[in-house]
């Protein structure tokens, strides 16, 4: 866990850990849709 | 030793991404949303207690509970040590409520299964909600609707992911169980098991969004704040606000909307199950395809936060509640009385039910800030949640209390609803004349130091955000 408004003066924030926050959130939520769409077919095409 | 997760060591170095905020929130409120998936386990919960309906519903009710009274409570304390200590402990409480309920379902006793997920996991519920959305008002002020409306979203859509992931974590624990099954119920194993994972996952993955949330420059202790006022010029304190018709007003159209979505909310699944039973025969509606329903009503939710929301900031919020509440009462009664006729026509009509429900809660924050400015707009915010406590009780116990008199779960059919189904069209009657009494807060309640205050720190504030956040 990183900390405080010392730690790594002024540098700005590496653009990979942005795309691994936002892929950690959003690979769960893509599953997510994917079987809510999947079952949704089911239920109404079925 | 814990000295990382204070407020004081969480302030954003210039130079910090605010774009880490929104999934460090989400992965908070994705977790928590997953209260809204609890209706898949309910089947198998009433059969593994060998309990009533309303029994297992109460497990639900308290965590709603829970989660008002805790935001009420608690939203003070949020603001004061802030958002990373605060995400802590609301994983903490998240993840100790499934592993005390894991316990509880393992030794057959709801009153255990009552204190983990529903007390323990419900404060959890409760830190959780508050902790992101005024960090992402700071670090997004002049979208702040965009900006909870994100992390709100989270807190909808969390079923979607909850939902399958039960469904398949039950599989992989009962080899018996097939949500494909019409009838699946998994055994007390499973559930217990199931539970143990879901609260594991859960404390590393809010505890990734602790370790993600940063307070934007200027927002430490003692330094100012920028507050803007209602708007007929508004900015009320707290303990001045609960005082107000306008809150007691707003607190029953919350209290109104919230208990018709959560009544078909937690008991969704079975619902789907029932609608479409013959009388005492099997429901053409698959343990799946109904944990498939609970997610497109989740999807509903999500939907709803954004986009109604997002209208309220075009046609103002009294007519947006006009429409969640004056349509919504049309959709139950087209539920109740047409709803058994085809899968798509009682999909579609829960759909935008669920969509008003999400709506209600996404733009409440913003009715407040138009009424009371946004001095303490936080813990008026808390306080109302209160409204939502109350109807996590409601809610349930209406839809519940008429079927357990109705007759045995599994057994249910379409007909048995509808006397829940008229009683929330009364519920959302009372809300719509409360919204149209709505009018804006006299100026005597008005907090004129503040408002002095606010025009002279303003300048500092705005200077502050600039140096920081990118």
């Amino acid at each position: 866990m990183t900390t405080g408004p010392t730690e790594g003066a002024d540098r700005p924030t590496p653009t990979l850990l942005i795309v691994l926050a936002w892929l950690i959130v959003a690979v769960p939520l893509a599953y997510g849709l994917w079987q809510t769409l999947v079952k949704a077919f089911q239920l109404l095409g079925g | 030793m814990l000295a990382f997760l204070d407020k004081s060591r969480s302030v954003a170095r210039p130079g910090y991404s605010k774009w880490l905020i929104p999934p460090a929130a989400l992965a908070v409120h994705l977790s928590i949303g997953q209260v809204y998936a609890f209706s898949v386990f309910k089947t198998s919960l009433v059969a593994h207690f060998d309990s009533s309906q309303t029994a297992i519903a109460w497990i639900f009710s308290i965590a709603i509970v829970m989660l008002g009274l805790s935001a009420a409570v608690l939203g003070t304390w949020v603001e004061r040590v802030g958002p990373r200590k605060a995400m802590v402990a609301a994983a903490l409480c998240w993840g100790s409520g499934f592993l005390v309920g894991s316990l509880g379902i393992a030794l057959g006793s709801l009153p255990i299964l009552y204190l983990g997920y529903g007390v323990i996991g419900g404060i959890g519920l409760g830190i959780g909600y508050i902790s992101p959305v005024s960090t992402l008002i700071k670090w997004f002020p002049d979208r702040p609707g965009l900006a909870t409306g994100m992390a709100i979203m989270g807190f909808g859509g969390g079923a979607l992911i909850a939902s399958p992931a039960t469904n398949k974590l039950l599989g992989v624990f009962d080899p018996g169980f097939s949500p494909d099954d019409k009838n699946a119920v998994a055994n007390g194993t499973a559930l217990a098991s199931t539970f143990l994972t879901l609260g594991l996952v859960y404390v590393v993955f809010m505890l990734i969004g602790a370790a993600l949330v940063r307070i934007p420059p200027g927002y430490a202790e003692g330094e100012a704040s920028v507050q803007q006022p209602g708007r007929n010029g508004a900015l009320v304190r707290a303990s001045q606000a609960i005082r107000t018709p306008q809150f007691a007003l707003l607190w029953i159209v919350l209290f109104c909307n919230v208990t018709a979505g959560i009544g078909i909310l937690e008991q969704a699944a079975p619902m789907i199950q029932d609608f479409f039973r013959s009388d005492g025969g099997t429901s053409s509606v698959s343990a799946a395809e109904a944990a498939g329903f609970v997610g497109m009503l989740s999807l509903a939710n999500m939907a709803g936060r954004f986009v109604w929301s997002s209208l309220s900031d075009l046609i103002g919020r009294k007519p947006t509640y006009m429409i969640y509440l004056g349509v919504g009462l049309v959709l139950y009664v087209l539920l109740a009385t047409v709803g058994q006729q085809s899968t798509a026509i009682f999909v579609i009509l829960a759909l935008v039910i669920i969509s008003y429900y999400g709506g209600g809660f996404a733009t409440v924050p913003a009715y407040l800030k138009d009424l009371f400015g946004t001095l303490e707009v936080g813990a008026i915010h808390g306080r109302l949640l209160t409204a939502w406590a109350a109807a996590g009780v409601v809610g349930p116990l209406i839809v519940n209390g008429f079927l357990d008199a109705a007759g045995e779960p599994g057994r249910l059919v379409a007909d048995d609803y509808h006397l829940g189904l008229f009683t929330m069209v009364g519920v959302l009657a009372v809300g719509f004349v409360a919204n149209l009494l709505i009018r804006p807060v006299g100026e005597k309640h008005f907090d004129k130091e503040a408002v002095r205050a606010g025009s002279r720190d303003a300048p500092d504030q705005q200077a502050a955000m600039a140096r920081g956040g990118n």
